[in-house]
């Protein structure tokens, strides 16, 4: 992998990285222009369909392959949606785009647009990014100074305006349905699907939703072909007919307890191991690892025998987590209590769950509480089966949530308690011995009102 | 013909039909558990209780494709070749873990729960539910706040179902309930000085599935347990809404809407929800009154009274006959026949018609302007029969009955010698100017609820019965005929019109509205739609004389 040339992260280091002069002195917007004047949009939807391009923010659909369920003969408007409410825990990859190289993301997102035939790009970005936020408007208002934006760009007969958009910093605005409804000023409750966005989203009109890392590899794909990002990667295994393989280069977040938390652009198919030695420093003290979180919390666990897990669409997925989420890896070191790390998850879940659906605003709440029990010293054996009864029953895959969150509850949890059950049990068992074996209902704690056991 | 297969059991449906799972279900008999889901309102699919099995059938293979994971049925169409599975472990198993759920952080205070005995989660729980708490014990508290000035929220039993969110915004359009919070926090609030105050808000109530809305005027007043539910047709204006009369002994204590399609759909506004307690008012007349020689009101007995009363009016050579909007068709078909046969030269007129200001349709939109197709109209027109009783008096007369005002104005009372009026319901409005016009009548008959402007010319008074009394058919301004049964009994001492009248035609036995309104659509051209019996929802009456029930109308649709 030592010959890899990082492609998104290549400007980052540049002094003035995110000024539209230096990113035109190192060959920006020429790819814009050439697609404008000789390609049509169906060409460039073609070249991000042949490179089996996947989604970046999380679910890793195929990106191409969304835009095509766009109906083909609307009179508009047709909107896109730029997803920068990045607030996966330990995710950070769309902020070091966004404040470093802004200009990048534009070109990806003038271009993902032009391929959709969409009119309004609303640049949809999470509230904690102040910087990214200044970033993405100045370069907004450079782009429409070049006559990159507005009408007719460059002469094309393409027109398009990005209105930017700063959420209100809920976790739930991510999810492409919560977040057209947070767009158009509404409570951010996902949809029901169907009907999809790409049919009835924004305002009613057909709408795709993309992540910031997606529409900047898009910038790429146009520039050096589908073919050039297909010889980066894993690529898809010929006996899976489902498998869409995993194509491209990724950033990869590693924070957590390592040596030199820090977010890398590598192929697809890292592993966590490689990760961490090559990238990170290794874990941090000299301490050995205890488990990693693959990619963003709601990806659930790997313990440090697992860390041979390559980071690709697959990988985590064989080691029994969810997937590979936004590849931001959280390292845990040997010090910390899988109860308070479980416990933080199921308090963040719990904080963030919009509330729609019964099973998950109500099982996050419960989990947490029961996490809260267990810490207060006052757990029992059962809870465990109780937690994990709650993790199997709740989110999309079971079908019993309308949106994703749950899942994401859901996987810590799971892996948590399957991986390192041995640690909860002597957890209850040392702080509750009167206690850990009973079994009828035991007298609540008042809400967040626990204080941890020393 | 759409086929599909719910537990094993075949359902064909109408080509055009659509419906969701939980619809499709109900046709079979097989009831799916659902809180959020509404028919008159939009799917949201988040309360998870309708959780099923679903799948594909091949029509060429005969092979069920089942889908892996649940799908909620509210929001599965019911379209050729869909399995639902709703027997199965796996739907039990969601739907206790729904129940569950949803009783984790319930006060459970069923017992001073005014929905208790109707309430979905205590009837779902028992039937859907675990048999064991496994949630940890919280203590009892529930909170509670008003959010209008009819209803009161108690904020901790809440299902957060969304329904009364959703009908404030599609129905009433007035979208003052909002979901304020997140996650386990969320509760369902008003906006601060924006209070619950539309003219349909009492229906959140009848749409809250567990106890969290309560309707103020309602509350604490009767266990559900007790009442029994008549069905009536509401009587405070021209719509007509099929309605609940929840009763115990005699006693209302509540209305709700009735599921009508061709009316009110499944609501009611809050002025007849709330506008029934005159009925039980104690100043109601129960006595019948005449005017003796020392010229005041003294109680007397029905015989005397009614023989007084017969007696002028074969004398009178210009009878008149002031028909009420409230009476029933029935009713005034009685009277027209018994005033019609008098020796003198009757005159029918049709009572005062209250009106209050313009028609209200819902829903409600920002401006003047009406919403293109309306979900509900509340009548500006305050009686329930107007055009039923001007259509009766047109068939028999051939022609329409005068309009009081221009009774009024003609100024013709001089010649009239014997006038009967209905009059004292709340909502005719019989004024000064309508008492003075009567003064010059030497008899002048009032058959009222209360005493009343008219007791001042009223040579005899008889007691009346309320709407909810009644018994016989409305027409509403849509021209919807809708028969009814009396709901309670009167106070003894009241007696309708058409017991009056049933006892002057000298019929036998009791009085029968049913009977008469079989006789009136014999004998009267276009009326034959009325014919008994007349179906539970109503029929059409043609303008034309021509009308068609409501099967047949929904056949001629489809």
């Amino acid at each position: 992998m030592s010959d890899f040339e990082p492609v998104l992260l290549a400007r980052i280091d540049r002094p003035e990285s995110h000024r539209r002069s230096d990113y035109e002195a190192t060959g920006g917007y020429a790819t814009l222009r050439r697609a404008l004047q000789s390609m049509t949009p169906e060409e460039v939807r073609d070249e991000v369909r042949e490179s089996n391009l996947r989604g970046r923010g999380g679910a890793g659909f195929p990106t191409g392959l969304k835009w095509t369920f766009l109906p083909a003969d609307h009179d508009g408007p047709i909107y896109f949606c730029l997803n920068a409410d990045e607030s996966e825990p330990g995710t950070f990859n769309n902020r070091i785009l966004m404040e470093h190289d802004p200009h990048q993301v534009l070109e990806g997102l003038i271009l993902s647009c032009f391929a959709t035939r969409s009119t309004t790009a609303y640049f949809y970005m999470r509230y904690e990014y102040p910087r990214a936020w200044k970033r993405i408007n100045d370069a907004v208002a450079e782009c429409y100074e070049a006559g990159y934006l507005g009408q007719d760009i460059l002469g094309s007969g393409y027109s398009l305006d990005v209105v930017t958009h700063r959420g209100a910093a809920a976790y739930i605005c991510g999810e492409e349905t919560g977040l057209i409804e947070s767009l158009e000023g509404k409570r951010a409750w996902p949809r029901i699907k169907p009907p999809f966005p790409a049919v009835q989203g924004a305002f009613g009109m057909p709408t795709v939703v993309n992540n910031v890392e997606t529409v900047a590899c898009v910038k790429h794909i146009v520039e050096r072909g589908a073919d050039w990002f297909k010889s980066i990667g894993v690529p898809a295994d010929p006996n899976d007919p489902r498998d869409a393989g995993s194509y491209g280069p990724k950033l990869y977040c590693v924070s957590g307890h390592v040596e030199n938390p820090c977010c890398i652009e590598a192929p697809l198919g890292l592993t966590v191991a490689e990760l961490i030695e090559d990238h990170a420093g290794g874990v941090w003290k000299g301490r050995r690892a205890k488990a990693a979180i693959p990619g963003g919390i709601s990806m659930g666990l790997l313990t440090a025998s697992e860390f041979d897990c390559p980071l690709d669409f697959k990988g985590p997925g064989r080691y029994g987590c969810l997937g590979l989420g936004t590849a931001a890896v959280v390292v845990l070191d040997e010090t910390v209590s899988m109860v308070d790390f479980l416990h933080n998850s199921c308090r963040f879940f719990a904080h963030e769950s919009c509330g729609q659906c019964t099973p998950c605003r109500e099982g996050t709440a419960w989990s947490l509480r029961l996490l809260e029990r267990i810490r207060a010293g006052r757990g029992r054996l059962q809870d465990l089966e109780l937690l994990l009864q709650i993790g199997d029953s709740i989110g999309i895959m079971p079908g019993t949530t309308i949106c994703g969150l749950a899942d994401g509850a859901a996987w810590p949890i799971k892996n948590a308690v399957r991986k390192f059950r041995s640690e909860f049990e002597d957890y209850i068992r040392r702080t509750n011995p009167d206690g850990y074996d009973v079994t009828d209902p035991v007298p609540a704690l008042d809400w967040q009102a626990t204080t941890p056991v020393p | 013909m759409p086929r599909v297969l719910i537990d094993g059991q075949e359902l064909e449906l109408a080509p055009d039909e659509r419906l969701n799972g939980i619809q499709a279900a109900a046709r079979l008999g097989i009831e799916i558990p659902h809180y959020c889901w509404h028919p008159g309102l939009s799917v949201v699919a988040s309360c998870r209780m309708c959780l099923v099995e679903t799948g594909k059938l091949d029509a060429e293979t005969g092979e069920i494709r089942m889908l892996p994971k649940l799908v909620p049925a509210c929001q599965t169409p019911a379209i050729d070749g869909t399995v639902l599975v709703t027997n199965s472990d796996k739907v039990a198993a969601a739907r206790a873990m729904v129940e569950e759920d949803l009783l984790l952080r319930h006060p459970v205070d069923c017992p001073i729960c005014d929905k208790a005995g109707e309430c979905r989660l205590q009837d779902y729980y028992f039937e859907y539910g675990h048999e064991r708490r496994r949630a940890d014990i919280k203590p009892f508290h529930s909170r509670k706040r008003e959010l209008g000035p009819t209803v009161r929220l108690f904020v901790d039993r809440c299902v957060m179902c969304s329904r009364c969110v959703r009908f404030c915004r599609e129905v009433a359009g007035t979208a003052e309930l909002m979901v304020r919070d997140r996650g386990a926090h969320e509760e369902i609030d008003v906006f601060e000085g924006f209070p619950l105050e539309n003219e349909l808000a009492g229906n959140v109530v009848d749409l809250c599935p567990v106890g969290a809305l309560a309707d103020l005027p309602f509350l604490y007043r009767q266990r559900v347990w007790f009442m029994t539910p008549r069905p009536h047709v509401c009587a405070g204006c021209a719509t007509g809404c099929s309605i609940w009369v929840d009763a115990n002994q005699d006693r209302i204590h509540r209305l709700r809407p009735r599921e009508n399609p061709n009316v009110n759909q499944y609501w009611m506004c809050d002025e007849g929800r709330h506008g029934w307690e005159y009925v039980h008012d104690t100043a109601r007349r129960t006595r019948p009154l005449r005017r003796f020689d020392d010229g005041t009101l003294t109680p007397t007995d029905w015989e005397s009274a009614e023989a007084w009363i017969i007696e002028r009016f074969r004398q009178a050579r210009r009878p008149v006959l002031v028909l009420s909007p409230t009476w029933t068709v029935e009713e005034a078909y009685l009277a027209m026949r018994w005033f019609g046969d008098l020796p003198g030269e009757t005159q029918f007129v049709l009572g005062p018609i209250p009106q209050t200001g313009d028609d209200l349709h819902f829903p409600k939109r920002r401006g003047s302007a009406p919403p293109a197709s309306p979900i509900f109209t509340i009548s500006a027109e305050k009686c329930p029969n107007r055009l039923g009783v001007a259509r009766v008096v047109e068939s028999v007369t051939g022609e329409a009955p005068v309009e009081w005002s221009e009774a009024i104005e003609r100024s013709a009372w001089q010649d009239v010698d014997a006038v009967w009026v209905a009059g004292g319901q709340p909502g005719t409005s019989f004024g000064e100017e309508d008492a003075a016009a009567l003064e010059s009548v030497p008899v002048v008959v009032v058959h009222a609820l209360f005493g009343g402007v008219l007791d001042g010319v009223a040579g005899a008074v008889l007691p009346d019965v309320a709407f909810a009394e009644r018994e016989g058919s409305y027409v509403n301004r849509n021209g919807w005929l809708q028969s009814f049964a009396p709901a309670v009994r009167p106070p003894a001492g009241c007696r309708s019109m058409g017991q009056i009248m049933w006892k002057w035609l000298e019929r036998h036995g009791l009085y029968h509205a049913e009977a008469v309104l079989g006789e009136l659509a014999r004998d009267l051209a276009g009326w034959a739609a009325a014919a008994p019996p007349v179906d539970p929802l109503g029929v059409a009456l043609e303008p034309t004389g021509s009308s068609v029930s409501a099967e047949q109308s929904e056949e001629v649709v489809s």
